[in-house]
């Protein structure tokens, strides 16, 4: 174009600014508001120029851990890049669980890490570490800036690659005196401009959907199992796959992260699947001859033993990330794309396609699933006599209704164990992004600092963290947070003195030798919610239940609501690690029916 | 989809950007998912363009080196990744120094076969031949395992470098 060519050459050096400021301003371009952050050496010429701004707001955590959590929760609940900000040495260690449960379940998170300056780097000097080394497989990418020049650049670049493609965490090592030298600053390119090397695919090969749609118009047993990937994808994407969903009639079931993304009030919903997952969804899965994955990918919680996973049906894998599909379950037809695009093309291809489905068939298979959901897998028993112990399943299936009768928005994240399932099978979900939980790396500690980042995005919304009384002791730190901020999340502990999931294999698997699952001089829940500046509550029978889940969701401040529940009390329905969906175990209700466990699921985790 | 369990050898070419780190992104993803490597070499290509070439001969099912491409595609800094093995017929070689230590009848044998072999002699002493070897890599095997009883003393691979043949470009 002849006038851009003619244009005047910009021959004015670019603006020179201190290296932290350069950081900020970058930030600020990428539309940051706010940073999970904790100071130290490395980093304080960061913390000096957050202190002459106010575009930017800083959340202290407690613990770095709880930073990237927190940007976890504020990233998953928005759809944003979050943002975090430690010091070198031991602020990046303490990161690095929250990096790797990031990289695990797709958040996209920016961590700026700070290291000595450039010149000690490799001298074991004061709180070095080799961070870009330690963080190589706990990130999808990482930098470390050795040149002012290229600090404006790296910045604009980790927030793409954060949130590109299969998002993810992204490090950026910044030296000390990176910070304190003079940089110039450089705008981020512009949204079209390609990057050199890193450039996912996004739009589905036509002639990949048009085998799909053949594949599942074709189908007499159909099944649509989606994951993660239709929550990163966008609003747009749950739109589009409930517009298929309906279309199609096919039954649909979801992953633990891809919960919310399909009502799971809906009548075509058959509920989680996985090991904790319901009868009906699991043997749906087993029994299914045409077999539709979105933005799931095989994982060997859903898929159980590997050879005997849903053996006759032939199986569409869409995804984002290439190297998910075929990874450990072989595909007929691959489709490499985004989510949300894939189903827009889905339907459309649908449409067009002249074949009807074979609807007598689709009913008799409706029929069967219907027999497997009259078997209600989800079944237990509450006495509600006074004084009565609470049953933890129906400790949620109240703090959902009552949660829904004030028609308040509502956030749940979880820790991690038998209660994270418990939420995952009783709290009901009829949007996206509502649901935050530690799916990949399951990690205990994550709920608490991640129900602070929702509620830093949604101060007015009900954020609450279900948790086990054994994972919320070890982000416990943040309730001091919670209090600096007037941050009212809510704690809901299903105290059940165990660590219960930990029980649940030793009972069933080691012969109920409860090798140190069980906490003794555990805090008092009540006073430490005090002592943090919170309201501590709690419910030792069924009676006091609902006034206790009320006068939760009433207060205007964090709550600790300490429930205590039936100590002995086991997740099912349950698929043994190394068996098959048609192996499931099922709770009392249904007379605990077990497969027995091989010798080979007894060495799976 | 029955997955085939048959193992076989792969020669994958990487062409990355030239920047710190990029190697032991590439290694750690080899040891981190287990993935064998049966060679390595890398070096800086394409002048001015700031990139290197890796090329990593490694082993495994179809299944797995479909997922070794997949893997090394979606790292970052890499441009692109081919199976040279799979994408029509391509040269693999590797140079070796090889030091053969011996006397007398040995010595003569050494090098008649190094001869025979197309090794060149690039250093001698009185008890000692060091041969410079290019070929593909059961070649060089060969003539190693004939060193071996001559006095095989020492060995310096580089590794294989690869490239399709034709007008292909990777
Ligand atoms: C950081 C971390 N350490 C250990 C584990 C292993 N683990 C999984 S569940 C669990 C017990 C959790 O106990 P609690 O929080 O009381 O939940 P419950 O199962 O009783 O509901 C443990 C120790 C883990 N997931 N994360
Ligand atoms: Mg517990």
């Amino acid at each position: 174009m002849s006038q851009s060519q003619t244009a005047p050459q910009e021959t004015t050096q670019p603006e020179m600014q201190a290296g932290a400021e350069v950081l900020l301003r970058a930030l600020k371009d990428q539309g940051v508001e706010v940073i999970f952050g904790y100071p130290g050496g490395a980093v304080l010429p960061i913390y000096d120029a957050i202190f002459q701004q106010n575009a930017i707001r800083h959340i202290l955590v407690r613990h770095e851990q709880a930073a990237v959590h927190a940007a976890e929760g504020y990233a998953r609940s928005t759809g944003r890049v979050g943002c975090v900000l430690v010091t070198s040495g031991p602020g990046a260690t303490n990161a690095v669980t929250g990096l790797v449960d990031a990289l695990m379940d797709s958040i996209p998170i920016v961590c700026l890490t700070g290291q000595v300056p450039t010149h000690l780097i490799g001298n074991d000097a004061f709180q070095e570490a080799d961070t870009t080394g330690i963080t190589r497989p706990a990130t999808k990418h990482n930098y470390l800036v050795k040149r002012s020049e290229d600090l404006a650049r790296v910045v604009h670049e980790a927030f793409y690659v954060a949130k590109s493609g299969r998002p993810g965490p992204v490090v950026i090592d910044l030296p000390k005196d990176i910070l304190i030298n003079k940089a110039p600053y450089t705008p981020a390119p512009p949204a079209t401009a390609l990057h050199r090397s890193y450039r996912p695919n996004l739009i589905p090969d036509g002639g990949q959907i048009a085998k799909a749609v053949a594949a599942l118009k074709s189908a007499k047993r159909p099944m649509i199992y989606t994951g993660g990937g239709v929550i990163n994808s966008g609003q747009g994407a749950s739109d589009a796959l409930i517009k298929l969903v309906r279309k199609t009639g096919f039954p649909i079931t979801n992953t633990l992260m891809g919960l919310g993304a399909y009502p799971s009030n809906d009548p075509q919903f058959l509920g989680m699947l996985g090991m904790h997952g319901t009868y009906e969804a699991n043997l749906a899965m087993h029994g299914c001859d045409v077999m539709l994955n979105i933005g799931a990918r095989f994982d060997d919680r859903v898929t159980g033993r590997l050879n005997a996973f849903s053996p006759d049906s032939r199986k569409i894998h869409i995804d984002i990330d290439r190297s998910s599909i075929n990874k450990n379950v072989p595909v007929e037809i691959p489709i490499v794309a985004d989510a949300g695009l894939a189903i827009e093309a889905l339907l459309a291809a649908w449409d067009a396609e002249p074949v009807q489905v074979d609807t007598a068939a689709l009913a008799k298979w409706w029929q069967q699933i219907d027999t497997w959901r009259g078997l209600d897998c989800l079944k237990y028993t509450q006495d509600h006599a006074k004084g009565a112990i609470i049953k933890p399943q129906y400790a949620i299936q109240r703090l959902y209704d009552l949660t829904r009768e004030t028609g308040r928005e509502t956030f749940i994240s979880t820790e991690v164990g038998q209660h994270q399932m418990w939420a995952a099978q009783y709290f009901r979900f009829d949007q996206p992004k509502h649901w935050m939980t530690s799916g990949g790396l399951g990690t205990m500690g994550y709920g608490l600092p991640a129900a602070m980042g929702v509620q830093v995005a949604h101060p007015d919304a009900l954020c609450i963290d279900i948790a086990g009384e054994a994972s919320i002791l070890m982000n416990i730190q943040e309730m001091s947070t919670l209090a600096q901020y007037r941050l009212p999340v809510k704690v809901f502990i299903l105290n059940n003195q165990y660590m219960g999931m930990v029980r649940q294999w030793q009972e069933l698997l080691h012969g109920s030798r409860y090798s140190e699952s069980y906490t003794a001089a555990l805090p008092d829940f009540v006073k430490l919610a005090d002592s943090f500046h919170g309201v501590g509550l709690r419910a030792t029978s069924v009676d006091q239940l609902d006034d206790v889940i009320r006068e939760m969701i009433a207060s205007d401040r964090p709550v600790i609501a300490d429930i205590c529940v039936d100590q002995k009390e086991n997740c099912f329905p349950m698929i043994p690690s190394g068996a098959a969906h048609n192996e499931m175990i099922l709770g009392a209700e249904h007379g605990n029916r077990a497969p027995g466990v091989t010798d080979d699921g007894m060495a799976l985790v | 989809m029955a997955i085939d369990p048959t193992l076989r050898s792969a020669t994958i070419s990487v062409l990355v950007e030239n920047e710190p780190g990029i190697l032991a992104r590439v290694v750690g993803l080899f040891s981190g998912r287990g993935y064998n490597i049966d060679s390595l070499t890398v070096a800086p290509v394409e002048d001015g363009r700031n990139r290197s070439r890796i090329n990593i001969v490694t082993s495994g099912t179809d299944m797995i080196i479909q997922q070794i491409k997949a893997q090394l595609d979606r790292l970052v800094p890499v441009h692109r990744v081919s199976d040279l093995s799979m994408e029509g017929p391509h040269i693999a070689r590797e140079m070796a120094l090889i030091k053969v230590i011996g006397t007398g009848d040995k010595r003569v044998e050494a090098l008649r076969l190094a001869e025979a072999f197309r090794a060149r002699v690039v250093d001698a002493t009185t008890e000692s031949f060091i041969f410079e070897m290019t070929g593909a890599t059961d070649k060089l095997d060969a003539f190693l395992d004939l060193m071996r009883p001559l006095g095989l003393a020492e060995v310096s691979r580089t590794g294989v470098a690869a490239i399709a043949r034709g007008t292909r470009i990777i």
